[in-house]
């Protein structure tokens, strides 16, 4: 079959996602890296299932913690993202629709990071 | 651009069921389910930042029994989507195309999935002593 991309498509090997393999490489970097994150998260909480207040306040209060909470809520909300993204884009065909859903999948994601990590900062730093 | 209804490709009603299928739409149905569990994770962290109180109030709806069935849900989303994004990966380097291969892989990641979660609720129940 004839092929009608011209010399510089070719070269960028964009298709009409106007966009490479980006999307693709970083699902599967934030997978991998979501394994020890949740692995280790799962763990904690069968650890502190019943733990009180101060207990819970102690254990993030830990650097070790804190950092691997906002580590945690930094790549599953990056993962998440880009998951929720493949699933409008199966779903919602008409383009104004799907660029609006995307938008709010956008904006919610990113509000839920900063909320996230802003509260473990709080807790850490002893706010 | 003119809009032609051109005819879909088969959806699911065509096909009969079979695991590899089945493993496909719970990877993206406990993806949905962990966007959820996302948003339970951020309201957690905020309550603890907020105060004791909000933290309380929060607990006591994950401690009641309807709570712990959404977090026993949740647990076991995390775990299937874990084992089965696991496949993903390898399939991604061209293992587990065959047949065989694909369909026991499907198959050991509800084996993963229901393990995993048992033992980690065994886990959180047996540290503290049964059930509350």
């Amino acid at each position: 079959m004839h092929n009608q991309r011209n010399p510089l498509a070719k070269v960028h090997g964009l298709g009409s996602a106007k966009n490479g393999t980006h999307h693709w490489w970083m699902q599967r970097v934030t997978a991998i890296a979501n394994i020890p994150l949740m692995l280790w998260f799962v763990v904690s909480m069968a650890h502190s299932a019943v733990a009180d207040y101060a207990t819970l306040v102690a254990w993030i209060q830990q650097p070790t913690v804190a950092v691997l909470l906002i580590l945690l809520v930094a790549n599953v909300t990056f993962h998440m993202r880009l998951g929720l993204q493949v699933a409008l884009e199966d779903y919602i065909f008409d383009h104004g629709n799907r660029i609006a859903a995307m938008l709010i999948v956008t904006f919610v994601t990113v509000a839920l990071a900063a909320l996230g990590i802003f509260s473990i900062l709080k807790i850490s730093l002893g706010g | 651009m003119t809009q032609v209804n051109r005819p879909l490709s088969p959806h699911l009603q065509v096909y009969k069921w079979r695991v590899h299928m089945m493993t496909s739409i719970m990877h993206r149905a406990t993806s949905v389910a962990l966007a959820a569990g996302t948003i339970l994770l951020v309201w957690w962290l905020t309550a603890i930042a907020t105060s004791q109180s909000s933290f309380d109030s929060l607990q006591a709806m994950l401690g009641h029994w309807a709570g712990r069935v959404v977090l026993f849900g949740i647990t076991y989303a995390a775990m299937q989507h874990m084992a089965s994004g696991v496949r993903h990966l390898l399939m991604d380097t061209g293992a587990l195309l065959e047949l065989g291969a694909n369909r026991m892989s499907a198959i050991l990641t509800y084996v993963f999935a229901a393990v995993s979660t048992l033992v980690i609720w065994a886990c959180a129940y047996g540290m503290f002593g049964g059930l509350v």
